[in-house]
Parts: C-alpha cells; sequence; structure tokens
C-alpha cells in the first residue's frame, strides 16, 4: 500500500511508531500529486519547499522528543481562500491575482501553526466560491477523479479531487451554500460543514458571510472528526463564533447510534433526485436501521424556496462583499488607467471578475437598491427564518435528518456551465442547511451504473457535530467503501 | 417668529471622533494617529484586507452610552451596525460600517435634546438620534484638489470612531446653530470622551432650507467655527435666489471653507442609493438596565448641574456660572484657584471668575488656545487678586501683565522685572505732586471752582510714575498741596 492511501490517524500511528518519517510522507505526497496533477488540476499553487523544510524541521523535533502537535505533519490541502500568510490566495480569481495576505487564517494558526500539519499548496475552487463545479475557476476547472470528463462539484472541487485522488490526507474547504459537501459527494469522500459560528471565520475570504463556515475535507469521518476538534472554538477576531465547549468529537464516534432517531424528510426525495441516488441512500438508511437506529417521516416544508432565498441572500451580501475588490489597495488593477477613480474601478472589476461573478454582483446590487430592498432582501429574510422553524420543528421529533447530498452525481464537464439556473438548482439540498445555520456532514455512501459515487448527508441540529459524525462514522464502517481509491489515483484513465 | 416669511429651517449632523478612545472601532489600532506617519497604524481589518473581521471596541459603546445619556437620549437595547455601500478611495472596503435607523435597523440611541440660550430665551434643540460608525480614511492632496496632480489615501485614519449626532430640523439661524455646537463641545468635554480640539475631530453636515422650500445639504463643514460662516452663505443664498423668482432645487452641496461659497455637488435624481443593509459579521450588542445605570453612575458631573453648584457655593449669578463651566477646563481652573486660598469670599470669587472669563479668556481667544496649553497656575490669579485688594499694584497694571503671566512669570518677578512695584513713598509723591503744580498752571486754576480737575493733576503724577504711584496716597497728597497753596478750602 502506498501512503496515500491510508487514513490520516493511521499515518499518525506510523509516525508515532517510526514507521514513516515525516519528510518521507510529504515527499510520497508530491510525488503523488507530480503523477496525477496533470489530469486532474486540483492545485492553483504548490508550497513544496516550504513544505519539505517543516517537514523536516518537524521530523528533527521529534527526534528530539518534542512535542509537535496532534497532526504530526499531516499533509494539508489548503483552500485558495483560506489566508495563508506570504502565500498567494487568490480565490481562483484574476482579482486577486499575486495577493500574498500579510496574516494567517484562524484555521491556518490552529492546524499548521499549533498542531502541526503541513501546508502543501492551494486547491482550485470556482472563483469566490461561486460555483457547483469549479469551472468558474480562472485558472480552468478541476477534474473529476472518477472519471475525468466530469466535474469534481464545487465550489470546493480542488480540495474534493485532491483528496480522493491521494493528493494530500487533510484538505480545509469552505461551504456557502454546500461547497464542500457538493464536491464531497461528487469525489466521494467526507466533507463537513459545521454549525455557523461553529469555527472561526477570521481568513476565510468573504462570499456570503451569514452563510460561510469552513469545514474539513477528508477521506473518513475519524480525520474530520479530528480536524473539526481543532478548528473549532471561540475566536475573539470573529464576533460570530461561539463560546461553547467544543466536543471530543473522535472519542465519540464509535458509540452505537441504536437510540437515534433519523428524521427522513420527503421533500429531499422529491422530484430532480436521480433514481440511482435515491437508491442507495434508502440502502444506507436501511443500513442505520440494521444498527438499531429508528426513522420517522419529517417535513421541510419550504424548501421549494430555499434556492431563491439562498441565491438572493448569497447574492446581496456578496454585492458588498466583493465591494473591495477595486485594485487599489492590493490584487490586480486594469492596465488602462484612463479617465476618473470610477473609470478605473469599473474597468478594473470588468475585466478582472468571471462572469459568474459579474453576474451575482450584478443580482446581488439589484436585489439590495432603494424599491427592490423590501421586495426581495427582507422578504428573503423572512423565508430563511421560515426554513430555520423547518428544522427546528423537525428536531424536535428527531435526532438527525438524513437524505441525499446532491440530487445527481457528478455531470459533465460543460454541461450544465452555460445554464446557470439549472446549476443553482443542483444546490437545493444543500443550502436549506446554510440558510438555517447547522451541520451537516457529507459521506459516500454507493456508487452509480456510471461507476460514479453518491453522498449521503447527514443533518444536525444546532451544534450537534457529535452527532452527525456519530451516525456517519458508524455508516462508513458499515459500508466499508471508504478506501476504495478513485481510479485516477491508479495513473489516471 | 414662526409664521414668518423666509423662516429658516436647519438641522445639523455632527460627526465627532471618539479621540479618547486608545483604539480604533473594530481592530486595535492605535486610535491616536495625529502626526504619525502615514499608513502606519493600520492592520488587516482597518484596511479591509480579504479574510479580515470587524470586532467591536466595547469601550466605544461605553463612551457612546456616556454621550446618549447626557444628551437625554433613549438607548436601544440591542444595538447592530448595517453596511453603507458606496465607492470611494477613501473607502477601505468600499463600505462604511455604520447604524441606521430604517430598513429595520435602530440607532444608538433616539431622541434627546441640548437646551442652548439666545438672548436670554431657551431653547431645546431636539435631536434625532445618535449613532456610531467608522471614519474613512484621510485623502491627501498636493494644493486643492481639482488642481492635485494625484491624490494620496492614508489609511491611519480608517476605523477611528465616530459619533454622528442628528438634530431634527428646529434650529431657526446660524447663531442657534453655534449655541448648540457649543453646548454640544461642552458636553463631550465634560464625559470624557474627545478633544474637539483636535484638528479634524469635528465634521458637519447641514440641512438648510427656507421654509416651503427645497432643501440643500451643505457637506464637508470642518469644524463648528465655520459651520456659522456656512449657514450664513447658504442661507443668503437661498434667499438671493427667492427674490429673483427662482425655484430652489434639492441638493448637495460641498462647503468650500477657502473660497467661502457653498458649490453644488450633485442633485435629488443622482443622489447615491447607499444599499443599506445589515453587518452580519457583528453580532447585536445588547444594553440593558445594568449596564446603563452603571455608565451613569460613573458618569462626571455635566455643566448645567456643575453650573448651578457654582451658583450655589460661589455666589455667582446664573450668567457667570453658565459661561464658566462651559470649557471644562476654564472651570477646573477656577475651582482649584478659589479652593487654593482660605481667605477667598464672595468678592474674591467674583473678581476670579471676572479675571477668567475677561483678561485671560480674550487672551486665549485672540491666541487660538486652551487654559491648558499655556503654564497659567491658578495660584497667579489668586496672587493677582491679592495684589490688587492689598493695593500693591492697580487694576490697570494687572491688565498689563497678564501676558506675562501666561508664560508662568509669578507676579512678583513680573513686576520686578518691569520695575513695577507700586509708589507709595510720600516724600517722593510730595515731589512729583509740586512739580506737577508747576508744570500745569492752568489745571491749578481750573481746581479753584471745578473739583474735577484735581483728577487731571492725579493723572499727571500717574504718568510721571508710568503708572506705579499709588492712586490713594497721590490723591491724599495733592488734596494737601492745593490746600497747602489756597485753591482749595
Amino acid at each position: 500500500m502506498k501512503f496515500y492511501e491510508y487514513m490520516g490517524y493511521e499515518l499518525i500511528e506510523k509516525i508515532k511508531n517510526k514507521e514513516l518519517s515525516i519528510p518521507e510522507l510529504i515527499e510520497s505526497c508530491f510525488h503523488r500529486i507530480e503523477e496525477t496533477e496533470q489530469i486532474l488540476h486540483s492545485f492553483v499553487a504548490l508550497s513544496k519547499e516550504k513544505a519539505l523544510e517543516k517537514a523536516k524541521s518537524l521530523d528533527k523535533d521529534l527526534e528530539q522528543g518534542k512535542k509537535i502537535g496532534q497532526l504530526y505533519g499531516l499533509p494539508l490541502a489548503n483552500k485558495d481562500l483560506i489566508c495563508v500568510k506570504g502565500f498567494p490566495t487568490t480565490c481562483s480569481s484574476k482579482i486577486l491575482q499575486d495577493y500574498h495576505p500579510p496574516y494567517n487564517a484562524f484555521v491556518i494558526g490552529k492546524l499548521v501553526e499549533q498542531e502541526g500539519a503541513i501546508h502543501i499548496g492551494n486547491t482550485n475552487m470556482d472563483e469566490f466560491a461561486m460555483g457547483s463545479s469549479t469551472e468558474n475557476s480562472c485558472y480552468g476547472p478541476t477534474y473529476n477523479p472518477w472519471e475525468i470528463s466530469r466535474v469534481s462539484g464545487g465550489s470546493s472541487g480542488g480540495a474534493g479531487a485532491s483528496i480522493s485522488s491521494g493528493q494530500t490526507i487533510l484538505a480545509l474547504g469552505s461551504d456557502t451554500g454546500g461547497s464542500i459537501r457538493c464536491p464531497a459527494s461528487f469525489c466521494g469522500v467526507v466533507g463537513l460543514k459545521p454549525t455557523y459560528g461553529r469555527v472561526s471565520r477570521y481568513g476565510l475570504i468573504a462570499f456570503a458571510n451569514s452563510l460561510d463556515q469552513i469545514g474539513p475535507i477528508t477521506k473518513c469521518v475519524y480525520d474530520s472528526a479530528l480536524m473539526l476538534e481543532i478548528m473549532s472554538g471561540k475566536d475573539p477576531l470573529d464576533s460570530t463564533s461561539v463560546d461553547m465547549k467544543v466536543d471530543k468529537y473522535t472519542e465519540e464516534l464509535s458509540k452505537p447510534i441504536e437510540k437515534k432517531i433519523l428524521g427522513i424528510p420527503k421533500e429531499f426525495f422529491g422530484e430532480g433526485v436521480d433514481n440511482e441516488v435515491e437508491s442507495a441512500v434508502r440502502k444506507a438508511i436501511d443500513k442505520l436501521e440494521s444498527l438499531g437506529a429508528k426513522t420517522i417521516d419529517v417535513s421541510i416544508p419550504h424548501l421549494e424556496y430555499t434556492v431563491a432565498t439562498y441565491y438572493l441572500i448569497c447574492m446581496s451580501e456578496a454585492s458588498s462583499n466583493l465591494a473591495r475588490y477595486d485594485g487599489l489597495r492590493y490584487g490586480n488593477m486594469s492596465d488602462n488607467l484612463s479617465g476618473d477613480v470610477y473609470d478605473v474601478f469599473s474597468r478594473t472589476r470588468g475585466e478582472r471578475f468571471g462572469p459568474e461573478v459579474r453576474r451575482r454582483i450584478y443580482l446581488g446590487t439589484y436585489a439590495l437598491s432603494a424599491g427592490y430592498y423590501d421586495m426581495f432582501y427582507i422578504k428573503a429574510l423572512k423565508v430563511r427564518s421560515l426554513i430555520k422553524n423547518d428544522f427546528v420543528e423537525a428536531f424536535n421529533k428527531c435526532d438527525s435528518i438524513v437524505c441525499p447530498t446532491m440530487p445527481l452525481t457528478a455531470f459533465k464537464v460543460g454541461e450544465l456551465i452555460d445554464d446557470p439556473l439549472q446549476m443553482y438548482i443542483a444546490d437545493v439540498l444543500t443550502c436549506p442547511v446554510n440558510l438555517a445555520g447547522i451541520p451537516a456532514l457529507s459521506i459516500p455512501c454507493g456508487f452509480d451504473s456510471n461507476g460514479l459515487p453518491i453522498g449521503f448527508q447527514i443533518i444536525g441540529d444546532y451544534f450537534d457535530e457529535k452527532g452527525i459524525l456519530n451516525i456517519g462514522y458508524q455508516l462508513e464502517q458499515e459500508l466499508n467503501i471508504y478506501r476504495k481509491m478513485a481510479p485516477a489515483a491508479k495513473g489516471g484513465k | 417668529m414662526s409664521s414668518q416669511k423666509n423662516e429658516v429651517v436647519i438641522g445639523l449632523e455632527v460627526h465627532i471622533q471618539l479621540t479618547n478612545l486608545k483604539t480604533k472601532l473594530f481592530c486595535s489600532c492605535s486610535n491616536n494617529y495625529r502626526g504619525a506617519e502615514p499608513n502606519s497604524y493600520v492592520c488587516p481589518i482597518c484596511i479591509g484586507l480579504p479574510g479580515s473581521l470587524p470586532a467591536i471596541n466595547k469601550k466605544a459603546i461605553e463612551f457612546a452610552t456616556r454621550l446618549a445619556i447626557a444628551l437625554n437620549g433613549n438607548i436601544n437595547e440591542s444595538i447592530y451596525f448595517f453596511r453603507k455601500n458606496y465607492f470611494y478611495p477613501d473607502m477601505s472596503k468600499n463600505f462604511q460600517i455604520s447604524q441606521y435607523n430604517k430598513a429595520g435597523g435602530k440607532a444608538f440611541a433616539d431622541g434627546g435634546q441640548i437646551t442652548i440660550k439666545l438672548n436670554s430665551h431657551k431653547k431645546d434643540i431636539i435631536l434625532n438620534r445618535i449613532h456610531l460608525e467608522e471614519d474613512p480614511a484621510r485623502l491627501v492632496h498636493k494644493g486643492s484638489i481639482a488642481t492635485s496632480p494625484y491624490t494620496l489615501v492614508d489609511y491611519n485614519r480608517s476605523g477611528v470612531c465616530l459619533i454622528e449626532i442628528v438634530t431634527e430640523p428646529v434650529i431657526s439661524s446660524p447663531e442657534e446653530a453655534r449655541e448648540f455646537l457649543k453646548q454640544l463641545k461642552s458636553i463631550v468635554q465634560y464625559s470624557e470622551i474627545s478633544n474637539l480640539d483636535y484638528e479634524g475631530s469635528v465634521r458637519v453636515d447641514a440641512n438648510i432650507s427656507i421654509r416651503g422650500h427645497e432643501r440643500s445639504e451643505v457637506k464637508n463643514i470642518n469644524s463648528f467655527r465655520e459651520v456659522e460662516r456656512a449657514l450664513r452663505h447658504e442661507i443668503v443664498r437661498q434667499k438671493n435666489l427667492l427674490k429673483r423668482g427662482k425655484l430652489l432645487a434639492q441638493e448637495t452641496r460641498h462647503w468650500d471653507d477657502k473660497r467661502r461659497i457653498t458649490i453644488s455637488l450633485r442633485t435629488k435624481e443622482f443622489e447615491a442609493d447607499y444599499r443599506y443593509f445589515p453587518e452580519q459579521d457583528l453580532v447585536p450588542i445588547e444594553i440593558d438596565d445594568e449596564f446603563i445605570q452603571k455608565v451613569k453612575d460613573e458618569l462626571p458631573e455635566m455643566p448645567r448641574e456643575r453650573s448651578i453648584r457654582l451658583r450655589r457655593d460661589y455666589n455667582l449669578s446664573e450668567f457667570d456660572s453658565d459661561n464658566l463651566v462651559l470649557d471644562k477646563d476654564i472651570a477646573d481652573f477656577y475651582e482649584d484657584g478659589v479652593n487654593s486660598d482660605a481667605s477667598f469670599g464672595p468678592d474674591e470669587y467674583k473678581q476670579f471668575c471676572n479675571w477668567l472669563m475677561n483678561d485671560v479668556s480674550r487672551w486665549l481667544n485672540e491666541q487660538n488656545k486652551t487654559i491648558n496649553d499655556t503654564k497659567l497656575h491658578p495660584h497667579q490669579i489668586v496672587d493677582l487678586i491679592k495684589y490688587i485688594n492689598e493695593g500693591k499694584i492697580t487694576t490697570k497694571i494687572a491688565k498689563t501683565i497678564i501676558k506675562d503671566m501666561m508664560e508662568g512669570f509669578s507676579i512678583s518677578e513680573i513686576l520686578e522685572k518691569k520695575g513695577k512695584k507700586r509708589i507709595s513713598d510720600e516724600k517722593l509723591l510730595n515731589k512729583f505732586g509740586n512739580e506737577v503744580i508747576e508744570e500745569n498752571p492752568n489745571i491749578v486754576k481750573d481746581c479753584r471752582k471745578n473739583p474735577k480737575a484735581i483728577e487731571a493733576l492725579i493723572g499727571r503724577v500717574m504718568a510721571k510714575t508710568r503708572g506705579q504711584a499709588d492712586p490713594h496716597i497721590t490723591r491724599a497728597i495733592m488734596l494737601e498741596l492745593l490746600k497747602e497753596l489756597g485753591i482749595i478750602t
């Protein structure tokens, strides 16, 4: 077995037992990247030299018996919108080319500086996290390791592909309407979107700040639980982060789930959900029942409004969050500086933002404008609270909700890119979770007839990451498909 | 008054920096940027770097609470912020984090008032609201904006805490506006939240109209002094247009303090749409009664209470005490002084007040200084009063040495240096008296029928001694000499 075929927690044991050195692990990981990157295009920038340097220094510290943190030099692929000090962080956008943040995001501080993960590079994504396929990247798409003619999902597509192909062991994603869970589902890996406020957003470049959350993407539930344990907690620099005890998620995974009540929302199995997806998800539910969990029907009656609500809110927020990119202080300015300051701002933004980002800025600006604000933005906020209430009511009856992550498996590159509305509708089962601010986990539960992975979504009550990780782990062990590597991982197709 | 034609209606929006805060509103950069190297007091938050988030400065909430209490406003129990979206190079994020009282938002506090007195007539200026917001960066030009070949941006000011005080449109004249701002400045000083003497710590926008006509908003008035001037100009401009039968347009105008005129910036149809919406990076801050009570208990004495107390403790008139308390430093100086000498009573209290409010204040105004900028110590005024009351110097001389006292010199030092000790040596004065009588036969003759003519002779003696002759002794000697000559009986 190659090192990259192991789970993170197994590698940690190997490093502890001196079966493997940290430089060996990092080198093997870069070797794997060299093997596969030309096909997949998961990364937008690599940090090989620094990573190897840090690997050596951690190794030396370990030799000398020093503490090197809980992650023992595991490689970490960072999404290109989480700030790493001195490393280009560009949101896969032309407007942030050559932008080197002068500070580390909170999560980088925790995972890399404090607990000894090694940052190996930044992964590809839809520009400013706007998209569900990573086709909206200024660097071009990331291809799906299971079948390279297909998309890797998005917006954290690079992260999903890098995990499923064994290019890295740990990855960071961000999830605004499904951006962690969609690529996890399409690439057959584990992705967790935590409760809003569980993980500090300090250093996460905002797309829609009332919805964004950072979360882990890994090969197995245990590794995600471990990352979350480290990343969670109150950060004084993010006022929306919550001061609440962080559970020992890894210690709760093996608890029996026989008393759990799982809610099955009929709306999540409705029109538009692929038959093969539905059947794989139902089979997985049967497995959970066989482990002793009870199931009941629940309802999220406002699901039909969620896509419209979600897009109104995220576009409105984005129109304001992205206003700062004018080229004046950092990033990239138009080559043509003629005219007044407004001419230069407009030209810079017109040239340097991609079409999907521009579309969302236009629509968001429109929705917040005088005369439309009440009709669109305020109304969307009202529907948002109705959706929230739907979940609150559902969680009065059940512990967690189980359903598909995506209504379909990975589509072909180019298939939906000219039909933004169709692309938006693909978020229907993930974005209600962000509107409510609750946590959700996606794990692979099977394959369709094309051999493409199918994602199983477990949605939890506020701050019940413990509960969904527990169910996810039990199902993962029962299904036992999590070691299956994507074909691209065997040298490509 | 109110039904009169051409009635002026003014509403003010006053932005003041909370200069007494140590750090900016949403980050831990120093608030005290004045004189610093440009762009040296900055961090990812105040220059709006991607991924940074604002975190509220709790002291700013306390300061705003102090002011709201002092202005008698109703503090909202839940404080949240809104984004005001517009593009401008001084905006690090191209939106300003502010508060908004529409679109579901609330101000920091609603209502409140300041009582002003003009020509012994009292009037309450009612406030609409106060709210907190961040200051944009400072744009620096070479010469005037119009001709400068470049614009430099200094983000040191970006994120400094501003508090905006918005009045109802109830101000009827530039003089009322001046009095309002005077009182506001005083309250801010007493609340210990800001020093409004710092350059750039105050910016005022004024809404001005002639009742029944469209209003204009005059922006960019950068000091309290300029407000009265800008208002006067704008009122005259509007009245002149009306006189000529023109219509007034609703517009935004800019106060050009060099040319002292207002210039049209844009008319109503080109007004910016700020697309206010909630700033969700900041969670709402709950302000409970307990907190308000605590701030209230710790609130320093306000000018109005102090004035009442000074009247009672020092037997001052309402006019004197109201003037005295306006500048807290002057009032502190006063109390330090009159309390430092146990022999002082109501007469001295009044004298001290007069010296402070007349000669000292006049000098400060002329020099554009505050009392703390000088080396004047309360004890010097105490000495001054004693010297006068003990007949050691005349009031006239006292007035001439104020300037030196400001430099910190004691009265004895000044008098020694100037040789201005009072001459009470009778022999010497006798000699001067005889000289004067010899030199002015006409005046002496006049003394026979005009009893007031003696004053002219005394004045001549004073002139000979450069004002140092003791006036009482001089008078006695002159009377004696004239009697001896048989001029008077």
